[in-house]
C-alpha cells in the first residue's frame, strides 16, 4: 500500500523540527517522493509522528492473562500511537528461557497489531542468583536483559552479568535503588507520606542504586540504561557517567513526570507505582532532564492490575499502572505547559529509545520504517478507565481532563488504529 | 450539632467547631458516666460492630461501654481470628458485615488507610478505632478534653509530645487537632523516630529532651512501638529511658503545672518513670482512660444523628 500525508504537521525528532509537510510511504516505508496510485491521506493540519517506541510494557503473558494479553495491550498500543511495544519478562513464569521467550514471541505475532519485543530476564527466574542463557536468548531476539523492578542484590552477580553481557553486546536494563534502604517502602518519604503514616524512602536510594549500577558498569564495559530516573539527586551521577563516556543511558515513566507524591490523596491506590511518586521538585528536575536530554527515553511502564490487586490498603496494594493509551495524552500535559517541544517528546517516546536498541525506527526520514502515529495535540476529553482498550482499568488519570487523541496509527505502512477514512 | 461528616476517620477532616461540639458533648456525657444512672437512649435501635484487626483491649472495652450505655447492640469481632486468616480480603469481610445492616462500625487495622478503604465500601458510619500509623482520632479527642478539664482551654498552650512520633498514630492525630485549636506543638525524641518531613508539619522538633519540655504546659508521652519497629531506630530500651524517658527531673523543666499524659499501654521505665506515671498531682493518665468513654460516646452519637438525618433524607 502507498500512501501520502498530505497537509500534515511533521514532528521529526530527529531533525528537532516541527513543520508543515508531506510525508510518503512505499512498500512500508518512508520514502522521498510520491510513490505512483498512493493514497492520499488528508491530515488536516494534525501532527504526524514516528510511532512510540516503548520500553518497559508489561504485558501478563504468560501467567495472567486475565490482566492482559497480547491482543488486548496489542490494541491499547495502537490506539495509544505505540508502535513498538518493549515488553518486561516480570510474567509468570519469567521470561528466562528460550522457549518461554519463543513463546511470547509467537504469541506477540499472532495477536498484537503493533510490533512486539520481548526482553528477557536477567538472572534466572529473576532471583538474582544464576544468570540467564544471556547468549542463546540475544540470538532468539531478546531485545535488552533486565530483572525489571527487583534489584539484582548481590554485586558480584550483578557485575558478572554486565561482564557477560558486554561480551555478547547484550543491553543491560537496571532499576536504580538500593534495596535495603528501600525495603518495605511505599511512598517517597517527606510531610505528606508521614502524615499519610505510610511506609517511606528516601528518594535517595535512588542515587545510590544508580551510584552502584554506574560503578559496575565502569568496571565492566556494560551496556546499561536505567528503567527510571525520577529524582534531582540522582542526575549529576547520569550526568558524571555520560561524561566520562559511559555507554549509558536512562528512562523515566510518563507518571513521574506528570504526577507527584500528592497525587496519591486518600491512599488512592492507582497512585501506587515503583518507585513511588516523587515530590514536585523532583517532577520538574526530571521533567527539565528530558528536555536536556540527560534522560534519554519516556516509557509508559505500563503495568496492568486487576481490581484485586488494589482494592487493598495502600501498603498491601500491587504497584503500577496501565499507560499505553494514555502515555501521548499524558505526554501532551507536558507539551501544553510549555515544558517539552513536540520534538523533544517524540525524541524521547520513539528516536532514543529506538536507537538504544539499535532499530531503524523513530525517524521520518527517507529509508525508516512507516510506523507513523497521527494525532491532535489540542483534542480535550475526559479519561473514562472503562473505556480503555486495557483488560486492566488501573489507571491514575481516570476521570481526568486530558487534551491529545489519537486519530490513526500505521505499522509499517498499514493502519492498525483509526477510521480509514 | 450535628457532623457533616458520615464517618469519623481522622481528625484532619473536622473544622474547629467540630471538634469543640464533639467536645462539649462528650463534657455531659463524663458528667453521666459518674452518675448513678449511666444509661441512655441515643443509639436505641442501632447495631454496633467492632472490628479490630490489631489486638486491643482498652480500646476496644472503652467502644463497648459507650455503645452499651447508649443504648446500642454491640457485638464486638475477633478479627484476629477470623475469616482474614482464611483469605477474605479487608473489602469482603467489610461487605460481609454490610449485609448485616450495621449502623456504626468501629474499625482498627494494622495498616494506614484501611479504614478509609473500608468507609468507602459499606453504608453506615465507620469510626476509626486506629489505622496503621496514619490516625486514631478519638485518643486525640480524648487527650483534647483531658487537657481542655485541667487547663480550661486548647489555645495558646505549649505542648511536647515527646517519643515514638515515626510509628504513632496518636501523634499524628494530636498534631492535627491541636494544630486547629492553635496550640504551641514541640515534637521531641531521637531523630531516628521522628519522621523524615515533620519539621515541614508547622511543629517545632527537638531532639533533646530537657529542650524540648522546657515551659511546656502539657507532656504528652507515647509509647515506644516495638512491634512496629522493623529495623534498628535506637540503641537500647536504657539508653532511651536515659536520654527520652520521662521522670521527675526532666519533666522539672516543664512548666510548674504541666500535666503528664500517655495514650497506654504504658512501658514503665522506658518512656515514663512508673512513680511518675501514679503521681495525682501530675499524672492525668486515669483521666485520659475515663474521657475516652465519654468522648466515644459523643462521636458515636453525633454520627448516629448524621446518620439518621441522611436515612430521613433518603441519601443512605
Amino acid at each position: 500500500m502507498h500512501l501520502s500525508f498530505v497537509n500534515a504537521r511533521l514532528i521529526d525528532p530527529e531533525a528537532g523540527t516541527d513543520a508543515p509537510g508531506t510525508l510518503h510511504v512505499a512498500a512500508g516505508q518512508i520514502v522521498d517522493a510520491a510513490p505512483p496510485a498512493a493514497r492520499k491521506i488528508d491530515c488536516g493540519g494534525r501532527c504526524l509522528a514516528p510511532g512510540i517506541v516503548d520500553i518497559g510494557v508489561k504485558v501478563s503473558e504468560p501467567g495472567e492473562r486475565h490482566k492482559e494479553s497480547y491482543r488486548s495491550a496489542g490494541a491499547a498500543a495502537a490506539a495509544g500511537g505505540v508502535t513498538t511495544m518493549v515488553t518486561r519478562p516480570d510474567t509468570l513464569p519469567a521470561i528466562d528461557t528460550p522457549e518461554v521467550l519463543e513463546f511470547v514471541a509467537r504469541r506477540a505475532a499472532d495477536a498484537s497489531p503493533v510490533r512486539v519485543l520481548p526482553m528477557a530476564a536477567l538472572t534466572r527466574g529473576r532471583e538474582g542468583r544464576e544468570m540467564v542463557e544471556i547468549g542463546f536468548l540475544h540470538d532468539a531476539g531478546a531485545a535488552a536483559f533486565t530483572d525489571c523492578d527487583r534489584v539484582v542484590t548481590s554485586t558480584k552477580v550483578f557485575s558478572r552479568c554486565l561482564t557477560y553481557a558486554a561480551g555478547v553486546g547484550a543491553l543491560v536494563i537496571g532499576h536504580p535503588q538500593d534495596p535495603g534502604l528501600s525495603d518495605g517502602a511505599c511512598a517517597t518519604s517527606g510531610k505528606f507520606a508521614a502524615l499519610r503514616g505510610l511506609p517511606a524512602v528516601s528518594p535517595m536510594a535512588e542515587r545510590m542504586g544508580l551510584d552502584r549500577d554506574l560503578a559496575l558498569v565502569e568496571m565492566t564495559g556494560a551496556r546499561y540504561h536505567a528503567d527510571q530516573i525520577t529524582c534531582a539527586r540522582a542526575l549529576p551521577a547520569l550526568e558524571r557517567a555520560k561524561r566520562n563516556g559511559l555507554d549509558v543511558s536512562a528512562g523515566v515513566s510518563i507518571h513521574h513526570l506528570t504526577l507527584n507524591a500528592l497525587d496519591v490523596g486518600d491512599y488512592r491506590t492507582f497512585f501506587k507505582v515503583k518507585p513511588p511518586l516523587r515530590s514536585e521538585e523532583d517532577r520538574v528536575a526530571a521533567v527539565e532532564a528530558v528536555a536536556s536530554g540527560l534522560i534519554d527515553v519516556i516509557s509508559s511502564m505500563h503495568t496492568p492490575q486487576d481490581e484485586e490487586s488494589k482494592r487493598l490498603p495502600f501498603e498491601e496494594a500491587a504497584s503500577g499502572a496501565v499507560a499505553l493509551e494514555t502515555l501521548l495524552p499524558a505526554a501532551m500535559r507536558l507539551y501544553h505547559a510549555g515544558a517539552l517541544t513536540l520534538p523533544q517528546l517524540w525524541r524521547a517516546l520513539s528516536l532514543n529509545p529506538a536507537r538504544r536498541l539499535g532499530l531503524p525506527q523513530g525517524r521520518l526520514s527517507p529509508g525508516a520504517p512507516a510506523d507513523l502515529v497521527l494525532f491532535d495535540p489540542d483534542a480535550p476529553f475526559v479519561l473514562d478507565r472503562f473505556a480503555l482498550r486495557s483488560k486492566s482499568k488501573n489507571t491514575p488519570f481516570d476521570g481526568q481532563r486530558m487534551e491529545g487523541r489519537v486519530l490513526g496509527t500505521w505499522v509499517a505502512g498499514r493502519r492498525v488504529f483509526g477510521d480509514d477514512t | 450539632m450535628t457532623l457533616r461528616h458520615r464517618h469519623l476517620l481522622g481528625i484532619e477532616g473536622l473544622a474547629p467547631p467540630e471538634i469543640t461540639a464533639i467536645l462539649d458533648l462528650a463534657d455531659d456525657y463524663a458528667t453521666l458516666n459518674r452518675s448513678g444512672d449511666k444509661h441512655r437512649e441515643a443509639l436505641r435501635g442501632l447495631t454496633q460492630i467492632n472490628m479490630f484487626f490489631e489486638n486491643s483491649t482498652r480500646t476496644q472495652a472503652s467502644f463497648e461501654i459507650a455503645g452499651m450505655r447508649l443504648g446500642a447492640d454491640v457485638m464486638s469481632m475477633p478479627m484476629q481470628a477470623s475469616s482474614i486468616k482464611k483469605g477474605e480480603t479487608l473489602i469482603d469481610t467489610a461487605l460481609t458485615l454490610n449485609a448485616m445492616h450495621p449502623d456504626l462500625l468501629v474499625v482498627r487495622h494494622p495498616q494506614s488507610g484501611a479504614v478509609n478503604l473500608l468507609a468507602q465500601k459499606v453504608n453506615c458510619a465507620v469510626l476509626n478505632a486506629g489505622d496503621g500509623r496514619h490516625e486514631h482520632p478519638t485518643q486525640a479527642l480524648l487527650d483534647a478534653l483531658t487537657i481542655r478539664r485541667a487547663k480550661g482551654r486548647l489555645h495558646r498552650l505549649t505542648v511536647a509530645i515527646c517519643g515514638d512520633i515515626a510509628h504513632s498514630r496518636v501523634a499524628r492525630s494530636n498534631i492535627h487537632l491541636l494544630g486547629k485549636m492553635e496550640s504551641r506543638l514541640r515534637l521531641v525524641g531521637p531523630p531516628t523516630l521522628i519522621p523524615a518531613g515533620a519539621a515541614d508539619w508547622g511543629v517545632e522538633v527537638c531532639h533533646d529532651m530537657v529542650e524540648g519540655l522546657r515551659g511546656a504546659d502539657v507532656v504528652m508521652m507515647l509509647r515506644l512501638q516495638r512491634e512496629r519497629m522493623d529495623g534498628a531506630f535506637i540503641p537500647s530500651q536504657r539508653e532511651y529511658y536515659h536520654r527520652y524517658g520521662l521522670d521527675a527531673e526532666k519533666l522539672a523543666h516543664a512548666a510548674p503545672d504541666a500535666i503528664v499524659m500517655h495514650p497506654g499501654p504504658m512501658n514503665r521505665g522506658v518512656e515514663i518513670d512508673g512513680t511518675l506515671a501514679d503521681d495525682i498531682n501530675r499524672s492525668v493518665i486515669q483521666e485520659q482512660v475515663e474521657m475516652g468513654v465519654a468522648v466515644r460516646m459523643a462521636a458515636m452519637d453525633l454520627l448516629a444523628r448524621a446518620l439518621r438525618a441522611d436515612r430521613e433524607e433518603g441519601v443512605v
